[in-house]
């Protein structure tokens, strides 16, 4: 024991860390912020910790080269020992990484930390978000797979409609004309040197912020944030109900920390690595890209706005947005703190995570993606063709061979693109019905050029069976004054 | 107190010798730091100046003629022409290939005009159909529906001796050149 005394001391005699250290672990904070809610910083600095080591392990492997890096992942999946449970590690850190700092920057808005005098805090705070969604994005592009290729085309499309530079933007964005090695070698210099530098002096800068401000306290309704009393208050509270912040609040960082990091394996070893998917090969076009988790709201969104609004939108808004997360401290510095009198501050919450979670939910889905297998591989519900006459059957043929099926749906199956039509004769006459086929509309393509009359026929003949047993088709009430009585036979004959 | 500057000896303004000195040493450094910096950004936005005046696009052959049977649309692929060592199979591009008649062609580019996912020909339908977020066009590759804001971006092409080339080399973006070629109505829509 004397010996290692001895050694610490001789290193603290040079170094002379340990009064500092001590200083800074001992610091007192309000007993009441020892709470389980003021965990998620630590174990987002925790899984950022691990995704170093994680990274630095895979780094051993991974090949930054359009050529090579597939392989190189496909090595580290199944010849390296264990190279698909640190990827795994790595992929699933990633998530939780991008949850855990979402949770915290929720947890210090509604308890009103980024307030007088945390501003500068809570700003630093917004950078470390976008740099962390830019290390999920970065990350998912070295996973230079087919989701990965065309995630970029996404990505130089967008930036492509910059006005003025957006052009000269790509390729700068892509390192050259089209996506290929100098993009990869690009987003590796990001994701592994340039990001993860910036993280680290934030972090550095967020944490210093923390111990030299303090810990925000808990938040009591009532107790009123002004500038010129602020700091006062607080270190007489922190000097009447303070207590050091080691041990008396960090053993539930601790804990927390631990658990994360168990979840993270478990996540890892349960559910396994992130692909890679197919090679990142344009030739194969048999692809259906989808963006990673925390960017399936984004798709979402990008499926169901106006095309007329969608460029504004993607160029104005995540400005706007990052301009108003900087100036929320500067907007409502002082005042309430806690969330029983904010109403408005918990319902913007809620709002951004219900818009938010049914992008993600709807993403999953794809109802806008036509499914471009339904019309050969998805039958016609035998019910449906049961009892039929040849024309009508024909037109059920005409409805697969000519992919309406990829966009609508019979017996719930097919894509979601457009209505379901298993009731639809119920919904439009036969008139809209052979309109509706012709000249589409909505957002429907004009079957005009490719259908015969012929097949026209079929097809609503095929279309106008699709009502409810129990409910009449849909009829056209001036054809019977049109047609007379001959006309009115000549339907109840065909039913 | 405002007098005092005044006051001062013109030997104790002599004290700003170190001061000088430093000042001297920043203003030298912010020197060398722009004679580095002139290499430094010009690597940066090397991938940029390399590629102005669409320097990026050449003529790359795609095929002859008596591949792409006349009134069908086919899939064809080419190699970028700017390829570096470590590129691997990204430089090989597909597009889709409709031979209208005689030596009248439309060569479209794979990349849907909304985001860029490859977009897929369907020859019953006569439509090509986009799997990210549903665009569709038609076969002259007009915009039939979806997100997309225009129809399928065209290479411009050459038929030569039978052989059929097109001028490529760059992702096909809807703010990038090609966008500006295509934009004029192809002469059979």
């Amino acid at each position: 024991m004397r010996i290692i005394t001895q050694i610490t001391e001789w290193f603290d005699h040079r170094l002379q860390l340990a009064a500092p250290i001590r200083e800074a672990a001992e610091h007192p904070v309000p007993r009441n912020t020892a709470s389980w809610f003021y965990v998620f910083g630590s174990a987002a600095l925790t899984v950022f910790l691990l995704q170093l080591v994680t990274g630095i392990l895979l780094a051993l492997v991974y090949v930054p080269s359009g050529a090579e890096a597939w392989n190189s992942l496909q090595a580290l999946n199944h010849q390296v020992a264990l190279g698909w449970f640190i990827r795994a590690m790595h992929g699933w850190g990633s998530n939780f990484m991008v949850a855990l700092v979402l949770i915290h920057m929720v947890q210090v808005f509604l308890f009103g930390a980024h307030k007088y005098p945390r501003e500068l805090t809570w700003i630093v705070g917004v950078f470390l978000l976008l740099m962390t969604l830019g290390m999920a994005f970065s990350g998912q592009v070295l996973r230079f797979d087919q989701d990965a290729y065309w995630g970029l085309g996404i990505g130089a499309s967008i930036v492509s409609r910059v006005p003025i530079i957006g052009p000269e933007a790509v390729k700068l964005m892509l390192g050259g004309p089209i996506i290929a090695g100098a993009t990869l070698s690009r987003f590796f210099a990001l994701h592994v040197f340039v990001i993860p530098g910036m993280l680290m002096a934030f972090v550095g800068v967020h944490l210093l912020m923390v111990l030299k401000l303090g810990i925000n306290e808990w938040p009591m309704p009532g107790r009123i944030v002004r500038r010129a009393t602020y700091e006062r208050e607080y270190h007489a509270l922190t000097k009447q109900d303070g207590a050091p912040f080691v041990p008396y609040a960090v053993w539930k960082d601790l804990f927390f920390a631990g658990l994360i990091v168990l979840a993270i394996a478990a996540c890892a070893l349960y559910f396994g690595p992130f692909g890679p998917s197919g090679q990142p090969d344009p030739t194969i076009i048999q692809t259906a890209p989808k963006p990673d988790y925390f960017f399936l709201w984004l798709y979402a969104l990008l499926s169901l706005l106006p095309p007329s609004l969608e460029t504004p939108f993607l160029l104005i808004c995540p400005p706007l947005v990052i301009l108003a997360l900087i100036l929320l401290p500067f907007l409502s510095g002082e005042g309430e703190k806690s969330w029983k009198r904010r109403p408005l501050a918990v319902l913007t919450v809620l709002l951004i995570a219900i818009t938010l979670g049914t992008f993600t939910r709807l993403a999953q889905f794809a109802p806008w993606s036509p499914h471009m297998n339904a019309w050969s591989g998805d039958p016609v519900p035998a019910r449906y063709i049961h009892g039929t006459t040849a024309l009508e059957r024909q037109g059920a043929l005409v409805f697969q061979v000519k992919q309406c099926r990829n966009c609508h749906s019979l017996g719930n199956t097919g894509g979601k693109r457009g209505p379901a039509l298993d009731s639809v004769a119920a919904r439009l006459t036969q008139d809209q019905l052979i309109r509706q086929v012709i000249q589409g509309g909505g957002n429907m393509p004009a079957y005009g050029d490719n259908l015969s009359p012929a097949e026209t026929t079929a097809l609503v003949a095929f279309l106008e069976t699709l009502h409810p047993s129990g409910q009449a088709p849909a009829r056209d009430a001036s054809r019977d004054m049109a047609l007379g009585e001959s006309g009115q036979k000549e339907l109840s004959a065909k039913k | 107190m405002s007098t005092k500057p005044v006051l001062v000896p013109s030997s104790e303004v002599a004290i700003s010798r170190r001061g000088f000195l430093m000042k001297v040493g920043v203003l030298f450094n912010g020197f060398a730091a722009m004679v580095v910096a002139v290499p430094i950004v010009r690597f940066l936005l090397s991938a940029v100046t390399r590629g102005h005046a669409n320097a990026y696009l050449s003529w790359v052959p795609l095929g002859r003629t008596e591949e792409f049977p006349e009134g069908e649309t086919r899939l064809a692929s080419f190699r970028n022409p700017y390829v570096m060592p470590t590129d691997g199979k990204t430089v090989d591009t597909s597009c889709w290939v409709r031979h209208v008649a005689g030596d009248q062609f439309q060569v479209f580019a794979i990349n849907c005009a909304h985001l860029g996912c490859p977009v897929r020909w369907f020859p019953q339908s006569g439509l090509f159909m986009c799997p990210c977020h549903g665009g569709a066009y038609y076969r002259d590759g007009s915009r039939a529906s979806g997100p997309p804001e225009r129809g399928l971006f065209e290479y411009p092409y050459k038929v030569n001796d039978g052989l059929i080339t097109i001028q490529a080399g760059q992702l096909p973006t809807p703010g990038g050149p090609l966008a500006a070629l295509s934009t004029e109505k192809p002469p059979c829509a």
